[in-house]
């Protein structure tokens, strides 16, 4: 699979913590890529420092060819990366359909505009004109993945998708990212449920202390290899031998 | 019909106000920067404007086509220069830049134009003179009506202008979280030297106003600001119509005290403004205890 992100030797700092350590990954087109790991494991400061919302120390972020480490968020997200980060961080005081519009700002030409995102997310068709404020959270997540769509992505980043929502809100949003795929949409999710990401991801990665110690197709590899890689348990049996 | 009058005339006179405060509260609402240097802005327009009259003998209205784009720059210049950077430095850092600001352009205006007081009102004929009978004695100045429409109309243009235009959202979003907004395309560094640049043009009308219906010097910032100030924090800062409504209040005020006593314009604006602080934290606070009490049960 021709490779549309490519990130090399990342390396991204919090103060003196070391958080993501000389990280090097390639995403195809279309593909789904699954970042699991624990809390603090540098999951979140990844996705950051590759929109760059977060200074990476070191390395090289190149999309469909062209170097995207020199440039600021809103250039990366102009030239096709889009983050739903953890929280979502919607604009409160806006109303759902102004959050959506203000990522016509990116300027990418595309299949997204507010109306085919309110085909893809239904349950925001009778919230347009509600602020986010007043949104629950399951209203909140689907809105913040329409702002992301509505920049037209080359890659769409998710960041705990799923944290601080009801099952049904859960349910509905990861019905919205199997039609995002079906769609040929290129998705790195982090998440913490395991289940529901081997279940609509192509590949995993799985992320330790900054690093990335497993990667694999999601079709090849068991829950068990990736529950020992994400507590360091085969790390520890190296280490014993 | 002496009070009915007094009332009508402090109404008009909230309009100037509510101009001067707009760009104040505007700039607060959005940036979240209390710019100390705004009067002084103001006041530097005003001189702008008199010298491109007096020296040139264009009309001050037409020269607002040349002063506000002029001051718009400056804003924007001052924006990525100074506040910018001192917001970096904390909430009260910009405070104390913008006040340093305000003594660098006052005395700037004093080194070269001298202490002198001016005016505009010679170099737009009788406007400033004429008046419309309304009832019985009652008259409304021309040049008071005419503060008061551009107030309505740049105040509403704001509104519309940050409700239903692409740059308005991105403002309003800039305002609200300036990290994530980058993640929508947007540049924030672009929308905040938007917002200060109409923060400045909207002083820069200001100044013109002042400069027509009053005389000016270099030193008559300072007391603009504080009933900018005044008029911004009564209608509640950051709220574009709420300035406009404590623009009102403090003219009404400010000309009833004038009624009642000489010397009673200024205290009455004053003790306005701290009684509405007052009645503002009272209600607050009242508010604040019945809904502990209602969510507690103890009602």
């Amino acid at each position: 699979m021709t490779p549309i992100l490519i990130v090399e030797d990342l390396n991204a700092y919090h103060g003196l913590l070391h958080a993501v350590r000389g990280i090097s990954l390639r995403v195809g087109s279309g593909e789904v890529l699954a970042l699991v790991g624990a809390n603090g494991a540098g999951k979140t400061t990844l996705l950051r420092s590759i929109i760059g919302a977060h200074p990476s120390a070191q390395g090289r972020i190149v999309l469909m060819q062209r170097d995207l480490t020199a440039l600021s968020a809103y250039q990366r997200v102009r030239r096709g990366v889009a983050l739903v980060p953890e929280g979502r961080r919607l604009f409160a005081e806006l109303t759902v359909e102004e959050n959506l519009m203000l990522s016509r700002s990116a300027g990418r030409p595309g299949i997204w505009n507010v109306e085919a995102v309110m085909d893809a997310l239904p349950q925001l068709k009778a919230i347009r004109n509600v602020k986010a404020r007043s949104l629950s959270g399951g209203q909140q997540q689907a809105t913040a993945i329409g702002r992301a769509l509505m920049t037209n992505p080359l890659v769409l980043m998710l960041d705990e998708v799923s944290l601080g929502l009801s099952p049904a809100a859960v349910d509905q949003v990861y019905a919205a990212l199997h039609r995002l795929k079906a769609s040929g949409t290129t998705l790195i999710l982090v998440e913490q449920d395991l289940g529901r990401s081997l279940d609509l991801a192509n590949r995993v990665a799985c992320m330790l202390e900054g690093r990335i110690v497993l990667q694999a197709e999601a079709a090849n590899i068991t829950r068990d290899q990736i529950t020992d890689a994400y507590f360091g348990v085969a790390r520890r049996h190296k280490a014993e031998d | 019909m002496v009070w009915v009058n007094q009332v009508a005339q402090g109404v008009l006179l909230g309009g100037y106000y509510a101009m001067v405060a707009c760009g104040l509260s505007f700039m607060f609402g959005v940036m979240r920067v209390i710019n100390l240097a705004h009067g002084s802005l103001a006041v530097s327009s005003a001189f702008c404007l008199w010298v491109i009259a007096d020296v040139y003998g264009v009309s001050p209205f037409l020269g607002l086509f040349l002063v506000v784009p002029l001051l718009a720059f400056v804003g924007v210049v001052l924006q990525r220069a100074i506040i910018e950077r001192s917001m970096r430095a904390g909430v009260l850092v910009p405070i104390l830049s913008t006040f340093g600001l305000s003594i660098v352009f006052d005395n700037l205006l004093f080194e070269t134009f001298g202490a002198d007081t001016r005016s505009l009102a010679p170099f737009i004929g009788d406007l400033p003179y004429e008046a419309w009978p309304v009832y019985g004695d009652i008259y409304v100045g021309k040049l008071a009506v005419v503060t008061f429409g551009c107030s309505i109309v740049i105040i509403g243009s704001i509104s519309v202008f940050l409700s239903r235009t692409q740059w308005g959202r991105a403002i309003r979003a800039t305002a609200q979280d300036p990290d994530t907004v980058a993640m929508t395309g947007v540049n924030p560094r672009a929308m905040a030297a938007l917002a200060a640049a109409i923060a400045t043009a909207t002083a820069a009308v200001a100044g013109a106003f002042l400069a027509i219906r009053a005389t000016f010097d270099p030193y008559s910032g300072a007391p603009q600001l504080v009933f900018a100030f005044e008029a911004a924090v009564i209608g509640g800062v950051g709220s574009l119509w709420g300035t406009l409504a404590g623009g009102v209040l403090l003219g009404v005020a400010q000309s009833i005290g004038a009624q009642v006593n000489s010397q009673g314009f200024m205290i009455a604006g004053h003790a306005t403004f701290l009684l509405v602080l007052l009645l503002r934290g009272y209600l607050m606070e009242r508010y604040l205890r019945f809904r502990f009490e209602f969510l507690t049960g103890k009602r």
